[in-house]
């Protein structure tokens, strides 16, 4: 399934002629086990009241969870040839006024983890049992909110909370550790109160069990740092930067369809 | 002359709307006891929530609450409320329309000592400029309450701003708060001054001053300033033939922008405008920063009948 989410960002991307192909792909194995296997959820009705919420913070991967909305049946997978198109409900950066199952708007970075947080703590308000997802980008760990929002995740001990980190380790113009460098990050959060688990967010094994063990966590929250590669699953995307807003031309994405076979 | 504290009022007014509505929350950024947000902290300690010095990531969450289905109140110092925190509200609260109140308390110039990093100047501007935010100023404590209670049960996000010094009451216990519709707060013919906040007092006082010098000056309370009540101003603009708009905020964005856009589009008659200008203050005792930026009821009275020369 990962694949054939990835094979939606490429004919997506390509066929809107702008978007953001390399953060998408770098999310694709997390997204797919967390739609596919971790949220209770219910695309029939978006709005039900006992769903684990997932909150996409990096809102430029909009593709790769529009991908994972069509292929659950939020909407119908023939809508994602819309992407970014004058009245569509797919808006470049996921946005919660328009797309059923797209909990908030984002786009600015740094405000998702933030958004979690309230989330979170209106279903402690409520007794409620679900839990809340929040995906970041380790490139929007640079902005100060983001830190501000670690700090009160701790302090309002939410273990109903889980944040991932999606690490690919580059930002838009080249790597975060040459641009401005977040190291060590894992000891960061740990620092700032939270559980930490490290994988391979490439391994499905590991995304799932990193799952499980942040419910087992009590009285605080837990980020799953995620290293993965920028692009992956197309060979000349891996580790391009150039590929971070940028479409692939309809050449490029007949080769990356073919590698996605 | 009787005076009221508008923040205090608004701590009184949401714990009893709390009281009543179980899905009311407060988040605070480390300023309950002047906001007054701390009554609240006091009777409801599980929906109240102290965000640090954080305002940004306040935003953030108040918009996952009110997501959650919450009617969230948002409570720092004007300044803090709409400057340091404005990406998040455009993103967070205003593009999804979300429900959540921000009251802002020490609004204006009248903040005094604390000098121009406290003075909120420019917030009216900033909310105005945000699409589906309602923005109100009370002009005092009574109307405060009222506006309060509104925003409680009207749905969408909402800008209050408060003022930091007791201000004088204008109105009688008893008096109805209509969101968007204009107070006529006394009738006249020659001259209108549309004002808003701790400004119409002071429009009052000065209307006073020219009934005497036989000049009849209508005074408006324009509480809401968006959506603007056009139909106020264009029947201002028509009968009285001269607008002054006075308001604790730059000349820029605010309430003179607005009276203007709408007077231009539809009925241009001569105006003058009492503000700032375009310029920080000191620091100062309030009553005294009034006066060296002009803001006081002989400066509407200058600019009343600067402006009836015009005509």
């Amino acid at each position: 399934m990962a694949k054939k989410l990835r094979r939606h960002v490429i004919t997506m991307t390509a066929t809107a002629g702008s978007g953001h192909p390399g953060g998408s792909l770098s999310a694709a194995d997390i997204i797919t086990a967390l739609y596919f296997k971790v949220l209770r959820h219910n695309p029939e009705n978006p709005q039900w009241l006992d769903r684990d919420r997932f909150i996409l913070s990096k809102g430029h991967a909009a593709p790769i969870l529009y991908a994972a909305l069509a292929e659950t049946g939020y909407f119908p997978v023939a809508e994602l040839a819309t992407l970014r198109k004058l009245d569509s409900r797919l808006q470049g950066h996921a946005d919660r006024k328009f797309t059923p199952g797209v909990e908030m708007s984002a786009g600015s970075l740094g405000m998702g983890l933030s958004f979690a947080i309230g989330v979170a703590l209106a279903a402690r308000l409520d007794s409620k049992i679900y839990r809340t997802y929040v995906l970041l980008s380790d490139g929007e760990c640079e902005e100060g909110q983001t830190w501000e929002a670690a700090l009160s995740a701790a302090q309002f001990k939410l273990d109903n909370l889980t944040a991932i980190v999606d690490y690919n380790g580059m930002q838009l113009s080249g790597w975060t550790r040459d641009i401005m460098n977040l190291e060590p990050f894992t000891r960061k959060w740990q620092a700032f109160g939270w559980h930490t688990i490290d994988i391979d967010g490439h391994n499905f094994d590991q995304i799932l069990s990193a799952c499980q063990g942040a419910e087992k966590i009590k009285g605080k929250p837990t980020v799953i740092v995620a290293r993965t590669i920028k692009g992956k699953g197309v060979s000349f995307m891996e580790n391009n930067a150039a590929f971070h807003g940028k479409a692939p031309t309809w050449e490029e994405a007949e080769r990356a369809l073919k590698e996605l076979e | 002359m009787a005076e009221a504290s508008t923040r205090e009022t608004y701590g009184k007014t949401l714990v009893e709307l709390g009281r009543q509505n179980k899905d009311i929350v407060v988040l605070d950024a480390d300023l309950s006891t002047s906001t007054m947000t701390s009554f609240f902290a006091r009777e409801f300690p599980d929906r109240f929530f102290d965000c640090g010095l954080e305002e940004q990531n306040m935003i953030g969450i108040a918009a996952g609450l009110a997501a959650s289905g919450k009617i969230v109140f948002v409570s720092s110092f004007a300044i803090f409320a709409s400057c340091r925190c404005f990406d998040q509200l455009r993103l967070c609260l205003s593009q999804p329309e979300l429900n959540v109140k921000i009251v802002a308390t020490h609004g204006g110039i009248t903040v005094g000592e604390d000098g121009a990093s406290h003075h909120a100047i420019e917030d009216l501007a900033l909310y105005c400029a945000l699409p589906g935010f309602t923005v109100v100023v009370p002009a005092d404590a009574i109307e405060a309450a009222e506006a309060v209670r509104v925003a409680t049960s009207d749905h969408g996000p909402f800008y209050i701003r408060l003022s930091r010094p007791k201000t004088p009451i204008v109105y009688p216990e008893g008096y109805h708060f209509t969101l968007g519709k204009a107070v006529t707060m006394r009738q006249g013919t020659d001259a209108t001054v549309i004002a808003v906040g701790i400004m119409v007092d002071k429009a009052l006082g000065a209307a006073d001053i020219l009934a005497r010098q036989g000049i009849d000056c209508r005074v408006i309370n324009m509480h809401t300033l968006k959506p603007l009540d056009e139909t106020a101003v264009v029947k201002a603009a028509s009968e009285t033939g001269a607008i002054v708009v006075a308001e604790e905020h730059l000349a820029q964005g605010g309430l003179g922008s607005r009276v203007a856009q709408t007077t231009a589009r539809e009925k241009p008659v001569p105006m003058e405008f009492v503000n700032l200008g375009d310029r920080y203050a000191l620091s100062g005792k309030a009553e005294e920063l009034l006066q060296r930026y002009g803001l006081t009821a002989r400066d509407i009275e200058e600019s009343v009948k600067s402006v009836v020369k015009r005509k």
